[in-house]
């Protein structure tokens, strides 16, 4: 059966692009959308996937990544998806990539200007775990009305003296609204502030897109005396020797001997190159 | 030497080699055809239509002949296939009081114009398994052929002002749930669309639990009723409608307590449902929970689950929920590295503190457990009654 | 000194039966206005119709703002409705577990308004949520304990606390002491009575309790069926009732 190319029709593609300059205009706010189901699961990136499909053209090269990894099943899956129903390049070197499709990491490399990353989210809404009603949510974003995240943080310092929350830590958009960046660790949320790459952010099963345009102001909820920080290693990466990028722990044998490693693979191997050269 | 893991691309294969295999089973035994799923599992081809969204039988059994039985990932199959059709237009509204019946039952009255047609059904077999392979059924041809017209049980109701009218005239254009988000509140017709597409076994629980005490409707089945039904379409070229072709349709009408208050005499209330092919328990599940969630419109205290619209429409699609809860199979590293660094702080600290001075047994938790620190703050401190004004029957 | 707060001919009905009707007053910073009545006599659909809870048959409720605008309170957007509630006014309940977060800390919710308000200072959260324990007489080592550990009267006081801390223009009392302890009861009244003199506030107070107006209120409004029967300063109204059902409701006061 031939597809259309990128999978979606010619109509849904614009119904997600009036959508995504709407998310553009309003950053930080979850656009309503028309949702399709997709090939993959609803859970596994569909959003990303739609998103994706509505930008992508033939000259583009695409990065998929998972955990940071560009060998995950799940970026192997939506990489062969977007193989099939496109024929666009793809590539692992995020310097490479003109737009990247990602799930739960930011690429340690920095983005420029001419790059789009796209955010896969299972839950677009802050306060779902506070308030599970929709329609009192919507009402809290109007009114800018956040104060039962500041409880919840309150909460948090109160009972264990540190905020709790270590991965899809709140941030205020522009100011404005009250964002989940997507289950990232929160080592993760300086790069959203202020980068000169797009971000878009797309929640299949919920059905919302939201982005946060380049240079735009982006900060980690917190207190003035109890600031926002990330997480630190005291180890270093054991295949590149980076101290300052996002470390997954490997258990390798069966006494629980750890090691370190960089979560992003292109950027760990692309400094062992260095290395060798 | 710790070498990074590559190779996922390989192991994808390899796993879509064995399930390959595992679909098609022992080579010796014949394989399936679309045609014995059609004829001989047209229960569950119905169903896979049904919660697909997409009426056409073929489809259906080829959905379940590559999912193996899995009625679920048949349903995804069908949807994610169902994306890809270009649209023509609407149908006419299907006229189900036109529908070559199959099957008609009442509960209501012992013998209604057009009679009680049993049809093929179930309901009077003993669920005995039958070891010998089934006979070969003959039909014994019926004395008379059926009545031309069934005139409706609840418009025999309706003439005597009984039960509540709908108003069809002012009710706004449906919006369609597979091309644009739900938003709450939603409308009726936006909820029997949700519930239509919905789980039936989700649904038949929500249902039973009307029965049960959650929101008791006392209902009755007004009429339940299969069989074919003619699909027309107006085409902008010709002007007029055409027939395009006919389905099977299972519609059932619930007859509910009655009410009444405000001007309006007491009447009975409505529930409605309906499935394709032969679907009469999803089509009175969806019945019986569409009346739950009228509790708003019929001025009924909202006490329980089955009548929570926010409950029920967001957890009623099955392809989501299977989605959502299968998801936590993938990769969660990444999450799962910044809890354990936040938890070996904590655990850190908590080594380091004396134990507290404090006499008294109240506990500093706040919280129903240190695990989930942001257990729900969602009792709202304002008493707002957001958009209902609290109709308090008691003036003080 | 230009009024607060300006009811005009406030009706509110239930389909046919009366809630309240044709209710007029002004009330003035600083100025405690007590409706006294039995079950059933309008007081607290008068009081939700002019919070904003219910709307208006008819008449009109009109609020000043703290910039000095006139704000059509029948009239309010859901959105306007909560940013006034949130900023301006406060309401405490008659069921402090309605106007409460049960399950957060006695702290959270005392600093919660003051967040909402942009307060960013963990520590001096901290403080001021402890000096409002104090000032209610709730004991401040208390500060992280959910107030389901707490009895109905310290509830109350928490709930005293969590409204006034960001010193509202104007705070509704819906029987604050209502199903209280009469011990327990006389403390809160004490302590409302405090809180009312030291910051200045305005307040509307539905009670049944006549004892509670002449304790709290300069003026009292008496309700009967759904009408203000007497309205006046509480000394005279209760030394010196002139309605008959006033004369009734004082009577039986002293009988008791």
């Amino acid at each position: 059966m031939a597809y259309n190319f990128a999978f979606l029709d010619e109509d849904t593609k614009r119904m997600l692009r009036r959508a995504l300059l709407k998310a553009v205009a309003i950053p930080g706010y979850q656009v309503p959308f028309g949702s399709r189901e997709m090939p993959l699961p609803y859970g596994w990136g569909t959003g990303g996937i739609q998103v994706t499909a509505a930008l992508l053209g033939p000259d583009d090269v695409l990065k998929v990544i998972d955990q940071g990894a560009d060998d995950t099943t799940n970026a192997v899956n939506i990489r062969r998806f977007f193989s099939r129903v496109a024929g666009v390049a793809t590539t692992e070197h995020t310097a490479d990539a003109t737009l990247i499709q990602t799930r739960h990491r930011i690429p340690e490399t920095s983005l420029r200007e001419d790059q789009i990353l796209v955010f896969q989210v299972p839950e677009p809404e802050p306060l779902r775990t506070l308030e599970p009603r929709e329609a009192e949510t919507r009402t809290l974003h109007a009114l800018a009305d956040y104060g039962l995240m500041h409880v919840k943080l309150y909460e948090d310092i109160a009972q264990y003296g540190h905020i709790a929350t270590s991965y899809d830590y709140p941030v205020l958009v522009d100011g404005r609204f009250l964002t989940s960046p997507s289950p990232i660790p929160k080592f993760d949320n300086p790069k959203l502030d202020r980068s000169p790459a797009l971000m878009l952010f797309g929640a299949g099963r919920e059905k919302r897109l939201y982005a946060i345009p380049p240079y735009t102001r982006v900060e980690s909820l917190a207190f003035d005396d109890h600031p926002f920080e990330i997480q630190r290693w005291e180890q270093q990466c054991e295949l590149c020797g980076s101290g300052d990028s996002y470390l997954d722990e490997v258990v390798v044998d069966d006494r629980g001997t750890r090691m370190f490693v960089c979560s992003d693979t292109d950027f760990c191997s692309g400094r062992r190159m260095e290395a060798q050269a | 030497m710790y070498v990074a893991v590559k190779g996922g691309e390989q192991a994808i294969a390899r796993s879509l080699e064995l399930l390959a295999q595992a679909r098609r089973g022992d080579t010796a035994v014949p394989e399936l055809e679309l045609a014995q799923i059609r004829q001989q599992l047209r229960l569950g081809v119905a169903r896979v239509m049904q919660e697909g969204s997409l009426y056409d039988e073929d489809l259906a059994a080829l959905a379940i002949r590559q999912a193996a039985g899995d009625m679920l990932e048949a349903i995804f199959l069908l949807r994610a296939y169902r994306t890809t059709l270009p649209r023509f237009g609407y149908t006419l509204p299907l006229q189900t009081s036109a529908m070559r019946v199959r099957r008609r039952v009442s509960g209501t009255f012992k013998d209604v114009p057009g009679g009680q047609v049993l049809g093929p059904t179930y309901d009077y077999t003993q669920r005995l398994l039958e070891f010998d392979a089934a006979p070969a059924a003959s039909v014994t041809p019926a004395d008379a052929p059926l009545p031309a017209d069934m005139p409706r049980v609840l418009d025999l109701l309706d003439a005597q002002a009984l039960i509540e009218r709908i108003d069809a005239g002012n009710d706004p254009e449906p919006v369609d749930l597979t091309r644009e988000p739900l938003t709450f509140p939603a409308d009726r017709a936006t909820r029997l669309q949700n519930l239509s597409r919905g789980d039936e076994g989700f649904l038949l629980g929500m249902a039973y639990s009307t029965q049960r005490g959650y929101a008791e409707s006392h209902p009755f089945a007004g009429e339940i009723r299969m069989g074919e039904v003619d699909v027309c379409i107006c085409p902008e070229e010709l002007g007029f409608a055409i027939e395009i072709g006919s389905i099977v349709l299972t519609e059932c009408q619930m007859i509910n307590q009655f009410r009444g208050g405000n001007g309006v005499p007491p009447q009975f209330t409505r529930g409605y449902g309906l499935a394709m092919g032969e679907g009469e328990r999803k089509a009175m599940a969806v019945a019986l929970v569409d009346r739950a969630l009228r509790c708003e419109e019929l001025a009924e205290p909202n006490v329980a689950p089955a009548q929570n619209q926010e409950f029920v429409l967001s957890h009623s699609d099955n392809v989501e929920a299977s989605g959502f809860v299968q998801h936590l199979k993938l990769p969660h590293y990444v999450d799962f590295q910044a809890e354990l660094s936040l938890l070996r702080t904590l655990a850190a600290q908590h080594a380091a503190t004396p134990p507290p001075a404090r006499q008294d047994e109240v506990g500093r938790r706040c919280h129903g457990s240190a695990a989930a620190p942001s257990q729900a703050c969602s009792t709202p401190p304002q008493p707002s009654p957001a958009k209902q004004e609290r109709e308090s029957t008691q003036v003080q | 000194m230009s009024a607060l707060l300006q009811v005009r001919g406030v009706s509110r009905l239930y389909g046919s039966r009366i809630g309240c009707e044709d209710v007029s007053f002004d009330l003035h910073p600083g100025e405690l206005l007590c409706i006294v009545g039995e079950s059933g006599s309008g007081k607290s659909t008068l009081l939700n119709t002019v919070a904003a809870q219910l709307a208006p048959s008819s008449g009109s409720v009109q609020y000043r703002q703290r910039h000095g605008g006139w704000l059509d309170v029948g009239g309010l957007s859901e959105a306007d409705r909560r940013r006034l509630a949130r900023e301006e006014w406060g309401f405490v309940t008659q069921n402090p577990r309605d106007g409460l977060r049960l399950n957060v800390s006695a702290g959270a919710n005392v600093a919660e308004r003051l967040m909402a308000l942009g307060q960013r200072n963990y520590r001096q959260l901290r403080d001021i949520a402890r000096g409002w324990l104090e000032r209610v007489e709730i004991d401040p080592t208390r500060i992280d304990d959910a107030p389901t550990s707490f009895s109905g009267g310290m509830q109350q006081r928490l709930q005293i606390a969590r409204t006034l801390v960001t010193q509202p223009r104007l705070v509704f009392m819906d029987e604050p002491t209502a199903g209280l302890d009469v011990s327990v009861q006389a403390r809160i009244l004490d302590l409302l009575r405090r809180l009312v003199n030291e910051l200045g506030l305005a307040a509307v107070m539905v009670t049944h309790d006549l004892a509670v107006a002449r304790l709290l209120a300069a003026r009292t409004m008496v309700m009967q069926g759904g009408r203000v029967v007497e309205t006046g300063l509480t000394d005279q109204i209760l030394d010196d009732p002139q309605h008959p059902y006033t004369q009734l409701l004082v009577s039986s006061v002293l009988t008791t």
